[in-house]
Parts: structure tokens; C-alpha cells; sequence
């Protein structure tokens, strides 16, 4: 019998389990999969807790639930991975031997990495949405907040779904419309890149939807400390940003686990091929999701494109055949925009995102770049594809893994 | 694009914003010029950063502001000293290699 573990229960992980065990001969293969927490996150539902769109119990579940029956399900820590020799060590020292290991561990935020970030006033006027306690906390400080300086921050990329910081801005602006208190908020997005996203098409889009919405633009600013004592960002260039309340996007960083078993880069991601999956240092273990170093975003519909060409990588690597190098860095991301409309956006490693139509060339009923009410239930509708489909390892229809250019208005195909 | 440098008269490929698109022409007098430009005189310091730079572009390691910071040269508030206001896209720029791409 030949082993094949998993590590790390999130969207990658659960998808892979829910695959593999549909392809893999039963009588020579056993999966396992490996993580030590017992709740399942539909993360891109902390965006909408801040702002009660979203209630505590429609963004957790059991994460055993979605893992599939013909698969082993391990809850503890893991400790060790030993990859010359094969071996993952959990904590208490079980050690579990593999032929293939899949690491899917994700990403998580190091406030720790900026001094005076989680100090003090850490969860009292300094908050993240990216955790699920961040984003609880922010809720009830919002139901409550009377208004000030509100500043939405991001520390350095790359970050967990590069455009989440944005949403949070433009839904702010609804919510505290809807409140009736927009006056007596100042919103100001504070970025260290050049503009408002990281690909100049949308970049534009997106610039004036915040001049629309009166929301204030700090551009290449690098951030050195948080000065908790006087309410201020400061960078290394001596610029400040004053806030009452800051909603910050903190250093992400790969799992403690890849240091400890010296794999990870300076961020913690393990250095991975972008095209096949496969790990640069050891053929028999792959990297799928946030935990790699790969140059797409990270991402939840990265993730589940990844997952179909590893998936038959990971066949192709057991019958000794070639692998197929065939991961585009194919994203696709719905932003909300506030008032019940978002935008959406299809890119890959070589385009980026554009006007046209998706998932049905010149159909839609999506639009791409543009927004509408259409896109904002398809991001709403999308909770019960994560929690119905996608983890399980379902196609979605019409969705394909690599981007088409179709239905798309492309200026210049770039290389 | 094909930028003259008005020193060295040399003629070189740049991208529309101003990177050099072969980091192979490069020499010390085009840093220099590109530094000129932005405002920003060369030291040897400077020249450490660049060459730091090169190496690992050339070694085809993606850069970032905290690789440059613990690479044990300069920390990066001496980084932004050296080059203020762009300290990655500035020192690039110099280096004669691509604009970073470190944001996804």
C-alpha cells in the first residue's frame, strides 16, 4: 500500500482529497489528510462580516464534513517535514511515512512582522478582516464606531486575494451611507504599490471608483512601524497617515512549518514550479493553493484551477509519464463594489484583466471589468458553489481551467 | 524604445517607463546617467545594492524590499535612504534590470 498525504484541511487541501480519491486505485493507494483545526473557513466571507451582510455561521462549517469518505482525516499539528527521508512528524511524535505529499498549508498574517502593529491597541483600533476573530472583532466595532478617520491599509505583497482591501474600502462607503453617517467618515486606501491593483487596466477601473467614492489614494507607501500612542502609519520614507480606525492587510506569510523544515522562501513558500506543481527541490512532493511561491494571486479560483492540472499530474507522476506543464496562473475574482453591484475580473501569468464577457464568450451574462448588479449575485451565489462545489471537487460549467481569450477585448496580446 | 545616453552616446533598449530591456548593456556610466536623471548621486554603497541586484536578477530570484533588506547589504531604511521616494524601483531602474514585479 502506497501513501499519499495532504497538509492542510483549507480549499486546496479539501478540493485535492475530493479528487484524488475518485482517481487513485483504492487497493494501492491511501489518503490522508492532516490539519490541526477543526473549522472549515469560507474566508471570502470575512469580507462581508465586518458589515453584518453576513452572519458567524454562514462563514464556518466542520471541516471533516467535506472530506471525503475514502479518505483518512487526521486533526493535529504538524511538526516536521523530512523530505529526504519521506517522513511528516506530527506533534506528540507520530511519524507518518509518504510516496507523495501534498503540500497545501496556505497563508496566514504575521502582524508580528511590523513593530507596534499588534501591540496594545491590537483588536481596540487596529484590526484585520483576514481571520475570522479579526473580522468578528471589526463587526462589533463597527456597530458601535461614531465616525473619524477610517484607513484601509495594506503592509506589503503579496497578500491573500490582492483585491479583498479594496472591497473593503468600497463597502465601508455603502455602509456608512446606509448609516447615514458617510459625512462622518473620512476614508483614506494606503498601498505600497504605485496605484490602486497590482495590473494597470484595472488599476484604472478601480481609481475611479474611488475618486467616485470619495475615498482618498496613499500610494508607494512602504510601512515602518504603527505609532499606536498617536493614531499614526508611518513609513520608511517619514510619510504619516493619521487614523481613529485602522482596518490593516498585515505581512502574509507561508506556514511556520516550511521554516522549521527548511522549505520555504523568505516569506515561507515553498519555491514551486508554475506550470506543473511540482515542488523545485523534491520530485515527490507538490504544492497547490496560497502555500506556494508561484507569481498568481492568492487566491480561492486559483486554487480550484490548480487543482484540476495537479490533480492529473499527480496521476501522471505515478504512472512515471511526463508532467503536464499547463498552470496559466488563471484567476478569477469577483470585487465588490458597494450598493449591491461588483465587478469581475478574469486573468492570467500573461494577461491581464480586460473588458468582455465570462464565463460564455459574448454572452456572459457576466461582464468583465464593468459593474453590475449581475456580478454581485454571482458573488453572493458563489457561497454555495464554495461550500456545494468547488471544495468537493466538482466542475464548475463553463468555467475553464485555463483562461480564454475570447469574448474578451484584448488591445495587444502580451508575450 | 531606444534611449541615448548623452555622456556615453551609447544607444540602448528601454521600456516605455525607462528600464533598461537588456540588462547585459549595462555599464557603470549608463547607472550613473539614470541616477543623474532621477537625482540621486552614486556611491559605492549604491554600487553594492546594484550589484546585489544584478546578481540575483540574473540568478532569476524574484526581488522584494525585505529580500533586499535581509540581505545583509543595507536594511531597508537605509535602503530608502540611498534611493528615496522609489527605494526598489529607483535601485532596479540603476541596476539595468526589469521593473519588479513582486505585486501580484
Amino acid at each position: 500500500m502506497k501513501n499519499l498525504l495532504i497538509l492542510g484541511a483549507g480549499t486546496s487541501g479539501t478540493m485535492m482529497a475530493n479528487h484524488l480519491v475518485s482517481k487513485l486505485p483504492k487497493k494501492e493507494w491511501s489518503i490522508t489528510v492532516i490539519d490541526q483545526f477543526k473549522t472549515h473557513y469560507y474566508q471570502p466571507g470575512f469580507l462581508f462580516l465586518p458589515f453584518d451582510i453576513y452572519t458567524t455561521k454562514q462563514v464556518k462549517k466542520k471541516g471533516e464534513k467535506f472530506i471525503p469518505k475514502g479518505a483518512n482525516y487526521i486533526q493535529k499539528k504538524i511538526e516536521l517535514i523530512q523530505p529526504d527521508e519521506n517522513k511528516v512528524i506530527l506533534e506528540g511524535g507520530r511519524v507518518l511515512d509518504y510516496d507523495i505529499l501534498i503540500v497545501a498549508t496556505g497563508t496566514k498574517i504575521a502582524p508580528g512582522e511590523i513593530e507596534g502593529m499588534d501591540g496594545p491597541m491590537w483588536y481596540k483600533n487596529i484590526f484585520d478582516f483576514y481571520t475570522y476573530e479579526g473580522a468578528k472583532a471589526l463587526r462589533n466595532k463597527l456597530r458601535e464606531w461614531e465616525g473619524g478617520k477610517l484607513v484601509v491599509h495594506i503592509t506589503e505583497m503579496p497578500i491573500k486575494c490582492p483585491v479583498a482591501p479594496l472591497e473593503f474600502a468600497f463597502l465601508a462607503d455603502s455602509f456608512f451611507k446606509n448609516k447615514g453617517m458617510r459625512d462622518k467618515v473620512d476614508i483614506t486606501y494606503v498601498t505600497p504599490l504605485g496605484g490602486a491593483f497590482t495590473k494597470p487596466k484595472a488599476t484604472e477601473a478601480l481609481h475611479h471608483l474611488l475618486e467616485e467614492k470619495g475615498i482618498k489614494e496613499v500610494t508607494d507607501f512602504n510601512i515602518e512601524r504603527v505609532d499606536y500612542e498617536n493614531n499614526k502609519i508611518i513609513d520608511y520614507a517619514e510619510t504619516e497617515v493619521e487614523y481613529d480606525l485602522l482596518v490593516t492587510v498585515p505581512t502574509n506569510m507561508g506556514d511556520e512549518l516550511m521554516e522549521r523544515s527548511g522549505m520555504g522562501d523568505d516569506l515561507n513558500y515553498i519555491p514551486t514550479d508554475k506550470a506543473t506543481l511540482q515542488t523545485k527541490d523534491h520530485e515527490n512532493i507538490f504544492a497547490i493553493g496560497d502555500a506556494t511561491n508561484l507569481p498568481a494571486s492568492k487566491a480561492g479560483s486559483v486554487a480550484h484551477f490548480e487543482a484540476e492540472i495537479l490533480t492529473e499530474n499527480i496521476l501522471r507522476y505515478i504512472k512515471g509519464e511526463p508532467l503536464k506543464a499547463e498552470f496559466d496562473g488563471h484567476a478569477n475574482c469577483f470585487i465588490e463594489t458597494g450598493n449591491g453591484k461588483a465587478l469581475l475580473i478574469d486573468f492570467n501569468y500573461t494577461h491581464e484583466p480586460v473588458e468582455g464577457t465570462f464565463p460564455l464568450p459574448g454572452i456572459g451574462p457576466l461582464k468583465l471589468l464593468k459593474e453590475s448588479r449581475t456580478n454581485h449575485m454571482g458573488k453572493m451565489a458563489f457561497r454555495w458553489i464554495y461550500w456545494n462545489m468547488l471544495i468537493k471537487g466538482r466542475h464548475i460549467p463553463f468555467v475553464s481551467t485555463n483562461m480564454t481569450e475570447k469574448g474578451k477585448h484584448f488591445e495587444t496580446v502580451e508575450k | 524604445m531606444i534611449k541615448t545616453f548623452c555622456k556615453t552616446q551609447i544607444e540602448v533598449k528601454v521600456s516605455e517607463d525607462g528600464y533598461l530591456e537588456d540588462m547585459s548593456q549595462w555599464n557603470e556610466e549608463i547607472a550613473h546617467e539614470i541616477a543623474s536623471e532621477i537625482g540621486i548621486e552614486l556611491t559605492d554603497k549604491h554600487f553594492e545594492v546594484i550589484n546585489y541586484l544584478r546578481e540575483k536578477t540574473e540568478a532569476k530570484e524574484p526581488l522584494t524590499i525585505r529580500k533586499v533588506g535581509k540581505s545583509g547589504i543595507v536594511s531597508i531604511k537605509e535602503l530608502y535612504q540611498l534611493f528615496p521616494k522609489g527605494p526598489l524601483k529607483y535601485s532596479s531602474k540603476i541596476a539595468g534590470i526589469p521593473k519588479p514585479t513582486s505585486c501580484i
